[in-house]
This record gives structure tokens, sequence and C-alpha cells, in this order.
């Protein structure tokens, strides 16, 4: 009934740039901490996919994006403010 | 010392932006396959003149091209610049892109992150449609979404990089902290400055209430350029960059060709008319019939067939049409068959740049011959001061290479003196002919004179003349100058009537004398025939009485003889034998 909701992310990187790894580990740390298996991820390399950017309105690197639950939210940077980051996307922080 | 290395760069190595003036001041656009910075304060145009450089490529040099738009959505862009009839709808997508970069406004930040997304999608986008043109226009919007300067710096170098990779031209616009950009470094985003190779700053002035624009080369690495400001106006079909004819560019072609003044006596005076392309300005007072004047040339050159411009700035042009048919001048059949067109630029309000350019684009549409401006003083309104010599400059200039005939008249100020005549526009240096009209008072009369001040080329009368105004059209006469003093109007009138009833006088009394003569001369001659004739009996009688004399002595003779024979006179008979 209740079944928490599964959260999907795209994370659209530029090639191994130090800013797109740092992101990559905040969001996979954020997740790993508070949405358990609750989660899928998919990394897009814009430099290898430009047509993906182009498509998808990705004009800054790295750029997270949250296709569910609703609403989607987009986080620009490296995500480093995990708790704005983690009320940015509305993911409940479990209690301890 | 080596000409090699510092070859000078060929204008291949320059596009074309499509401002015209611009490409002047340049020598031909900006720098190809580099970055050129384009800098200035809200509204100074940096957006149009993007534009423009892009349209250009696509339409005409073969250079497709990218719209990076940070500030506005594309569609709002294209809607806003419609209006120059640029047709950017018949160039999107596949000759000129347009990508939206705007931020989302819900765009949620944390942490650092780079352009290389843009980049990516923009190199892929540039691929597809062979980009060789790009814009970002408001780059400064996301530099300062970016939280420290070195982060910026870094991402600008990114970019110039990405740039110099893809070897696109590309313009950077970005917003000018104030107006004064002399000092870089202390605008924001100042170091973009020493990255690109060109420099363009956009200046948008306000001088006592009219609006003066700028555009100014700060640096072109490796090629030469006009390093002043010059004035331009954003106009109907985009920038127009006013420029002054520069050293390199070629003599125009002179003509002899005359035409008329529209007053016969004036041509005479002028050894034949005005040159064809030359620029006549007349000045004088209020009410000396400047606009008469014109008014005259506007007429003869309708008359020709050639199609003039009348550009009023004092009253409506119908005003202008009616008045001048007083003077049995009439343009309003020329109107009417298109031929003149009459301008009532009364309400035209604006810089001096903005005028040129209206009356340039006015007389382009009407392909006019002919230019008469009443007044040109106008330009140096209020605030204008400064600017208006050099537009009536560019405007001589402009008429000339076009082979435009200008007339226009200049007001004078009052308070000048009559005898320099200078006006405050100082194109009277500039004019090729320049006629003033002054006024004459004495004895309760204020009449017209006119005296050429200058022609240049052409014999010109050094004499004043009266011009005289009146319902059967405009002549010219000659003013009195004998003895110091100069008459006109009714004193002229007075001395002309004068001298022919002198003139009659003394032919009257020629007349007579004369025929006194005649009749003293008949009797002489009568005389003469009666002492003939006298002479002619006194020589009868004389060879009469000689004769009578001669018969009478042989008679005598005669009869002694007979006597003596009769007498029997033996002595005489013995003395013959």
């Amino acid at each position: 009934m209740n079944r928490p909701p599964i959260f999907r992310f795209k994370l659209y990187t530029a090639e191994d740039t130090e800013n797109s790894a740092l992101a990559y580990a905040n969001i996979l740390a954020i997740c790993k901490e508070h949405l358990a298996d609750r989660y899928t991820i998919e990394v897009i390399d814009v430099v290898r996919h430009p047509q993906r950017a182009l498509t998808d309105g990705i004009r800054m690197t790295p750029t997270l994006r949250k296709l569910s639950p609703a609403p989607m939210r987009t986080i620009v940077g490296t995500l480093r403010h995990t708790e704005r980051v983690l009320l940015a996307l509305g993911i409940d922080v479990l209690p301890v | 010392m080596n000409p090699k290395p510092s070859k000078p760069k060929k204008s291949a190595s320059k596009a074309l932006t499509g401002v015209a003036g611009f490409d002047a001041i340049t020598g031909g656009g900006v720098p190809a396959g580099r970055t050129t910075l384009l800098v200035g304060g809200p509204g100074s145009g940096k957006t149009i003149f993007s534009l423009q450089f892009l349209v250009q490529g696509a339409r005409h040099s073969k250079e497709p091209g990218i719209f990076v738009a940070f500030e506005e959505t594309p569609s709002r862009l294209v809607t806003n610049l419609d209006h120059f009839g640029w047709k950017i709808g018949e160039l999107t997508p596949k000759r000129l892109y347009f990508m939206d970069a705007q931020p989302a406004p819900d765009l949620m930040r944390s942490g650092d992150f780079d352009l290389s997304g843009m980049l990516a999608a923009l190199g892929a986008q540039a691929d597809q449609m062979a980009a060789r043109r790009i814009v970002f226009d408001a780059l400064d919007i996301v530099l300062s979404m970016l939280p420290d300067e070195a982060t910026r710096r870094r991402e600008v170098y990114r970019l110039h990089e990405w740039l110099l990779a893809h070897q696109l031209t590309a313009i950077i616009t970005s917003k000018a902290g104030h107006d004064e950009t002399s000092s870089p470094g202390l605008q924001p985003f100042g170091f973009m400055q020493f990255m690109v190779d060109c420099a363009v700053i956009l200046n948008h002035r306000v001088t006592q209430g009219v609006s003066q624009r700028n555009i100014r080369v700060q640096k072109y690495r490796g090629s030469s350029f006009d390093e002043n400001e010059s004035p331009f106006v954003i106009d109907s079909e985009g920038f127009d960059v006013a420029i002054s004819r520069g050293l390199g560019r070629p003599d125009i072609t002179v003509t002899h060709e005359r035409i008329t003044s529209g007053i016969k006596r004036l041509d005479t005076m002028l050894g034949g008319g005005y040159y064809r392309a030359a620029s006549v300005l007349i000045t004088g007072f209020p009410g000396t019939a400047k606009t008469t004047l014109s008014g005259a040339f506007c007429e003869a050159a309708c008359r020709r067939g050639e199609r003039t411009i009348f550009v009023c700035f004092d009253s409506d042009g119908s005003e202008v049409m009616r008045n001048l048919s007083s003077v049995g001048i009439q343009l309003a059949k020329h109107a009417e068959s298109g031929v003149l067109r009459m301008v009532s630029a009364r309400t035209i309000t604006g810089s001096a740049e903005t005028l040129l350019v209206r009356i340039k684009s006015l007389s382009k549409a009407h392909r006019a011959r002919c230019v008469v401006i009443d007044p040109i003083s106008t330009l140096s309104s209020t605030g204008n001061e400064s600017t208006a010599h050099a537009v009536a400059e560019r405007l001589i200039d402009w008429c000339k290479s076009d082979g435009i005939t200008l007339v226009c008249t200049s007001l004078l100020d009052e308070t000048a003196a009559q005898q320099n005549g200078g006006t405050p526009l100082q194109v009277s240096t500039l004019a090729d002919t320049w006629i003033h009209l002054n006024y004459l008072v004495q004895a309760g009369e204020r009449n017209r004179g006119l005296s050429i001040i200058k022609s240049r080329g052409t014999s010109h009368s050094n004499q004043v003349r009266e011009l005289i105004l009146s319902d059967s059209g405009v002549t010219l006469a000659d003013a009195y100058t004998a003895g110091g003093e100069v008459l006109m109007g009714t004193l002229r009138w007075e001395k002309e009537s004068a001298i022919r009833t002198a003139n009659e006088v003394a032919e009257v009394e020629t007349k007579l004398k004369r025929l006194m003569l005649d009749a003293e001369e008949a009797e002489l001659q009568v005389r003469l025939k009666s002492l003939q004739t006298e002479l002619v009996a006194k020589q009868v009688e004389k060879a009469l009485l000689i004769r009578t004399r001669a018969s009478t002595k042989g008679e005598t003779s005669r009869v002694k003889l007979r006597l003596r024979e009769l007498r029997g006179a033996d002595a005489i008979a013995l003395r013959r034998k």
C-alpha cells in the first residue's frame, strides 16, 4: 500500500572531469545512504553522446535530473551540499 | 625589418558582419575563425549586431550559424527581430539554429559545474549543420552563476579552447557595467578582453535628451582598424554604422554636367548653373526666401523628370507646396505624379545621426537624384551640437558618391555678424556653392539681396542681385551700386524710371536738332540751286552782249565801205590797187 517510491535519476557528465566524478560520487553516496535499493542512476556522458544533451536540454555539467517521483527536479553541480540536495530531491531522511 | 612574418592578413581572414559601416571600419568584418567580444550596456544593440552577423553568414556568406541565447527565449528573439525584414524564419533551423541556453528559473545549484555539456551539445549541432559562425549572447548571465573568479576564468578558457578547436567565427556578447569601458580591468569579466582577438564596444548615451549611439573597436589582433567611435543607429534594416570616407576609398567620378538652379539669371550668375552632384548651401536670415530658392531648384529638377526628395523640417510638405505656389512654383503636380517626394520631417526627433539615416533611406527608396533639405541647421539642434558637423559632412559625402545634387538651406543665427556669415554647422566650408541671401533695409523697405559667396569650379558673378518674388515667379534684378550706394526695391525702380525719362528727353532733343539741321540743309540746297540758275542767266547775258558787240562792229565797217563805194571814194579804191 504505502510502498516507498523508486527514485530514477539521470546524471549528465562530461567525460571524466573532476566535477562530474564528484557529482557521481556524491549522488551515489546519498542514494546508498537514504534510498537503499530504491533508486536507479543512468549516467550519460554528453561528450560521447552530445545529441542527448541537445535533446534533453542539458547546458551545464554535471546535471542531475530526477525523473520520478514527480515533480521532476534538476540540480546542477557537484551536489556537495547534501542537505540541500536531499531537500530538493524530496528524499525523506530516514530516522536513524 | 623582415616583411615576411608580419605579412598583413588578407581580407579572406575576416568574416563580413553584414553591418556595412562596421565592415568598413575593420576592413572586412570580424576575424574569421576567431572570437570577438561585443561589450555594451543594456539596450546598446548587442543582440541585434550579433544576429545581423549570423543572418549575413547564413544568407550571403554560406556560413550557417548558431545563436546561443542565455537571456531570451529564441521564439521571443525571432519575434522581436521580425521587423528588420531579415526573414529569420526562412533560415531556421538549417542555416540558423537557436539554442535556448537560459538557465531554468527553478534550476538548483549545488557545488561546482562547467559548460562542457553545453559545448558538447553545441559541437554536435555545429557538426550537423556545418556551422561556421556562433554567437553567445549574454554570456555574462551564465558566468555570473559560477561561484568565483577562478571558475569563471576556467570556463571562459574552456569556451575559448572549444571555439578554436571548432574553428568557428564567434561573437560573445557581454554587458558592460557602465558606459566608460576604457579600463577593461575594472569591468566584470574584463579578462575576456585579453582572451579574444577582437573587442568591440557599443555605447549608448543620452545627451540633452537625445540618444546617441556609438560603436568602437577597442582591439583587433593582426589588423588595422578605425580606432574612433563611430556613431550608428538601429533602423528598419538593422545596424547602420556611419563612416566617413576612408583614405583608401577611390575618389568619386566628377561630372561637368550643369543643372539649372531654377532661376535663369542665377544660372547666368553661376556661369551655367549648379554642377551635377554638387552640394549647394543657401544661407540667410528667416524670411529671405531660402525655401523659395530651393523650391525653384526642386521644380526645375522635377520638370526634367528627375526624382527629387524635399525634406522640410520647418513646416509640413503641403504647406511648403502651397506657399511656393504663391510665387509661381508649382510642386503639387510633381508630388502627385510621384517624381517629387515631400517629407515633412518636423516631427522626426532624434539624433542628427538618425535624421541622416532617415534621409538616406528615404532617398534610396525614392531613387532620388536631387535632394533638398530645408533647413539643414536642424541637424545641430539641442543635444546634437557635437555630432552635427560630422553628420553634415557625411551627408554631403554620401550625396556626392551617389551622384545626388544636394541643395540645403541653413538658417543663420540672427545674432551672428552679417559679415562672416558662417553657419553654426560650418557646412559652408564643405559646400561647393554657397549662396547668401540678405535683407537690405533702405528707405522704409526691406528687400532681398542675393549674392554668391563661393561656387567652386565656376566663374561666378561678384554682383549682389535683388531677388524679386512675384506671383509669376522668381527673378533677379540688377541692384544699383553706383556711387557707393546699393539701391533696391522702390528706390531702384525710381532710379530706373528717372534714367528712363532722362533717356527719352535726350532722344527727343536729338531728334529735334536733327530736324532743324535737315531744314537748314534743305534751305541751303535751295539757295544753291537759285544761285546756279542766276549764274547761267548771267553767262548767257554776257555771251549775248559780246556777240551783239561784234556784229555791230562788222556792220559798221561794212556800212562805211558801202558808203565810200557809194561816194566813189577813189582813195580807197586806189589804195586797194
